[in-house]
């Protein structure tokens, strides 16, 4: 059993390597937070104390995205919550391929996130999904947060982030996020629908409600989805009936 | 001082819900109904942010533009360029627009 274990193991090298792979990567985009959050007009402190103490890019995003079109703290955070509400899911996965001491927990915490658990989850056994977890989130926390003090010192250096396009690094931050989300009929029905509310209800209510009653198309989809399956069974029982 | 607010309570729930994630039993949140949820709301606020963060400008809808550069992202995306890639080509093709007057 053990030595099955071991000949499934990947080299700790190749871990290594994938993890930085993806440590790196996204962890340099932190420059776009930082630019972003600072062109939004947060403090070079806010805007660290962001990446140090949220630490979940769509998140800190769609916060700085908020504040900046002037709405309120609740419904703004509101917003950031439900993003962050995923890394749950990912924390119930990670806590069976991981196993860690009840004491290690609340420092592993902040790093369960959608790269973190993308490498962990990629790994054959418990062994390298440690090392790929620790490697993935440690390179990327401390890159993450080093990019975003450089991306806030440097929106200020810049002046008008609007002329160098950086406004724009927000959105297709969310969009490179999404993209991969969209794969069935349910969930591209979802994002319309989304879309659809978030921009209609935009002139009419307050500042970041439009985006949590947009939120609402995820259960509505379930609710059709569930009523249709319901649907042809009922049909399918009515057919049958009628040929009699 | 609104925005510290804003940044705590983000702060503590993003946090709270990593840590719960790791220390609840997985058989409490494991519904079916509940999972497909956590699937779908992320899909649901991601596409209205990116519409919003594109389109509005305050309560005003508006075409600028930050909408060719979004389609520049979706371009890269199709083409499977990387996640940074992606949004430099937002960011160049939004500052190129704007400085051909668009």
């Amino acid at each position: 059993m053990d030595q099955t274990a071991e000949g499934a193991d990947k080299p700790d090298s190749a871990v290594v390597r994938d993890a930085l792979g993806v440590g790196v990567a996204v962890g340099l985009s932190g420059f776009a937070f930082g630019v972003t959050s600072a062109g939004s007009g947060l403090g070079l402190l806010q805007t660290c104390a962001l990446s140090l103490l949220v630490f979940t890019g769509a998140s800190q995003f769609a916060l700085v995205g908020a504040l900046a079109a002037g709405g309120n703290p609740f419904t703004a955070a509101a917003g950031a919550f439900f993003l962050g509400v995923r890394n749950a899911f990912y924390g119930l996965r990670l806590s069976q391929l991981l196993a860690l001491p009840r004491a290690l927990r609340p420092f592993a915490a902040q790093w369960v996130i959608d790269e973190t658990t993308a490498v962990t989850l990629a790994q054959p056994t418990r062994r390298p999904a440690r090392l790929g977890f620790t490697v993935t989130g440690l390179s990327l926390y401390l890159l993450w947060n080093l990019t975003t003090l450089l991306g806030a010192l440097g929106a200020r250096a810049i002046g008008d982030t609007r002329a160098w396009g950086l406004d724009a690094a927000g959105p297709a931050v969310f969009l490179a996020l999404l993209a991969p989300m969209l794969k069935t009929v349910t969930e591209r029905a979802v994002a319309a629908l989304a879309v659809l509310l978030g921009l209609g209800l935009l002139p009419v209510l307050p500042v970041g409600v439009p985006v949590l009653v947009a939120a609402l198309a995820a259960p509505l989809a379930l609710f059709v989805e569930g009523r249709r399956r319901d649907g042809t069974r009922q049909e399918e029982q009515a057919g049958s009936e009628e040929d009699r | 001082m609104n925005t510290w607010i804003a940044i705590g309570v983000t702060a503590l729930g993003c946090y709270a819900v990593k840590l719960a994630g790791l220390l609840v039993p997985a058989h409490t949140v494991e519904r079916p109904y509940v999972r497909r949820l956590a699937a779908l709301l992320p899909v649901a606020l991601l596409a209205a942010l990116t519409a919003q963060q594109t389109f509005a400008d305050g309560h005003a809808l508006v075409l600028d533009a930050r909408a060719a550069g979004l389609g520049a992202a979706a371009v890269a995306l199709v083409l499977r360029a990387p996640f940074l890639l992606v949004v430099a080509a937002a960011v160049v093709v939004t500052a190129g627009v704007r400085a051909v007057g668009g």
